[in-house]
């Protein structure tokens, strides 16, 4: 049995409130609370822990860690010269890593099953401006197209013995490089919009009939996010 | 009889260089126009001029005996005509591939089902009903072309414009191209290097070289040649 709502509306509305509970969390026992729930519920679905991704946040949580201890006021801790960090400020530090963590992982676990296609389409039920869908989408249709013509022109420089280095050379090469990335995906971009235009496209699309949510899904995305409301409320308490 | 497409003394201009003058072609009901020359001669300009995509220095587009000068004139007509683009990613942006050919008709103003029914009769036309709920970006080279092609033709057009169709398809699914084309019944202008393509499917070609549009004659005759052949060695030890 799954706990994450099948349609894909009510997770991204079950999703979005989970969020806003955990936003506003200030203090470090509420914060992990509610990254121990989301380890609970990684526990419950049986679902591998994402070492890759939280091992990429993590790195860039080491400089939270590092740099607001020394720009709350309160308790000296540690005394660097001039710079004065506080237990205030390590507690607020350790609280902000929880509650990252705590949506990332939620996030990561929640969406893990989806495929980034079909998220366009609930977006656009949930009535989502129209634009934001279409650039949404045109990133996950154009991605894969992109991401290979950076490796085949990286591929193409090292064929030519381009050995990266720090060096005005590399500079300039690299600058290229992505010059050329750009202006490809503009003129990718204008072909597509005239791909569009003989397809009689005028800047609007029907919004889909959609089907309604079915009723455990509804359920699933209130329960989902209770127990992260009741944290929220012994936060506030 | 009126024609689909002429195009008279048309003259093309690209950053202030002349790329095609005095073009002159008409494509009749039923036609099938191959247009043939060498890289840079100006055929994708010429099919983009066609719809309006390119404007022309000089000369008259008219389209299904309308003569079109404005974005309005070329959206009316555009109805009825299908491009083919050489690159098929820069056609074929929907997410999955029945939403890229249902994408047309919605936009016609036809209902979400029966758009849907529409894609999919004409995925199934063309064999490749397995295809539809599978994403864009992941077929392989000829599939995609064979998608585009079922986007246009899921419009029901009148007419085809095929921008070197063959390129980068793989034999299986040239064959199922080749075979779709041949069964469409509606005018084409073709522009293409495979010559046993164009010989195959057109039935006139005019040749279009350093900017310049000429009639020209499809003929086949018998040829007797040699090339070297590479044969994989027969397995030892067999029957």
């Amino acid at each position: 049995m799954t706990l994450w709502p099948g349609d894909l509306r009510a997770r991204l509305l079950a999703g979005a409130a989970v969020l806003v509970f955990i936003a506003p969390l200030d203090a470090p026992g509420p914060a992990f609370a509610g990254l121990a729930l989301v380890a609970v519920l990684y526990a419950l679905e049986r679902h591998a822990l994402p070492w890759r991704r939280l091992l990429h946040l993590e790195a860039f949580l080491l400089i939270v860690l590092v740099t607001v201890p020394f720009s709350m006021p309160g308790t000296a801790l540690l005394t660097l010269g001039p710079l004065q960090a506080s237990v205030e400020g390590l507690w607020r530090a350790l609280t902000l890593a929880a509650k990252v963590t705590a949506s990332v992982l939620f996030l990561s676990a929640l969406f893990a099953g989806a495929a980034p296609e079909h998220l366009g389409a609930a977006l656009r039920a949930l009535h989502l401006p129209e634009p934001l869908v279409r650039i949404f989408l045109g990133l996950v249709r154009y991605l894969a197209l992109i991401r290979a013509e950076m490796a085949r022109a990286q591929e193409a420089m090292r064929a030519r013995s381009f050995r990266p280095g720090t060096n005005l050379h590399s500079w300039r090469s690299y600058g290229w490089l992505i010059g050329r990335m750009l202006l490809r995906a503009l003129q990718r971009a204008d072909r597509v919009e005239e791909a569009m235009r003989l397809r009689h496209y005028a800047g609007r699309l029907p919004r889909p009939a959609t089907r309604a949510v079915p009723r455990a899904d509804k359920l699933r995305a209130i329960a989902l996010p209770a127990p992260f409301l009741l944290i929220l409320l012994w936060g506030l308490g | 009889m009126i024609p689909l497409v002429t195009l008279t003394d048309l003259t093309l201009r690209r950053d202030g260089q002349v790329v095609m003058s005095g073009a002159s072609l008409s494509l009749k009901l039923g036609e099938r126009l191959a247009i043939v020359g060498p890289n840079g001669a100006g055929k994708t300009s010429l099919l983009r001029a066609i719809v309006g995509l390119e404007r022309p220095a000089a000369g008259r587009v008219t389209l299904f005996g309308q003569e079109c000068t404005r974005e309005a004139d070329f959206r009316v007509a555009r109805r009825r005509i299908g491009f083919l683009f050489q690159d098929s990613d820069d056609q074929l942006f929907c997410p999955s591939v029945i939403e890229d050919v249902a994408f047309g008709p919605l936009n016609l103003g036809v209902g979400e089902d029966a758009a849907r029914a529409t894609a999919l009769a004409v995925l199934e036309g063309l064999g490749l009903a397995h295809l539809a709920e599978r994403f864009t970006h992941k077929l392989s080279g000829g599939e995609k072309r064979l998608v585009c092609l079922a986007g246009l033709l899921a419009m029901r057009p009148d007419v085809l414009l095929l921008d070197e169709p063959t390129n980068g398809i793989d034999a299986e699914n040239g064959a199922r191209l080749r075979a779709a084309l041949a069964a469409f019944e509606g005018a084409m202008i073709l522009v293409s290097h495979d010559d046993g393509f164009v010989s195959e499917l057109a039935s006139r070609a005019m040749v279009l070289r350093a900017g310049v549009l000429r009639p020209a004659e499809i003929h086949s005759h018998p040829h007797f040649h040699a090339h070297p052949h590479i044969h994989a060695p027969e397995p030892r030890g067999g029957a």
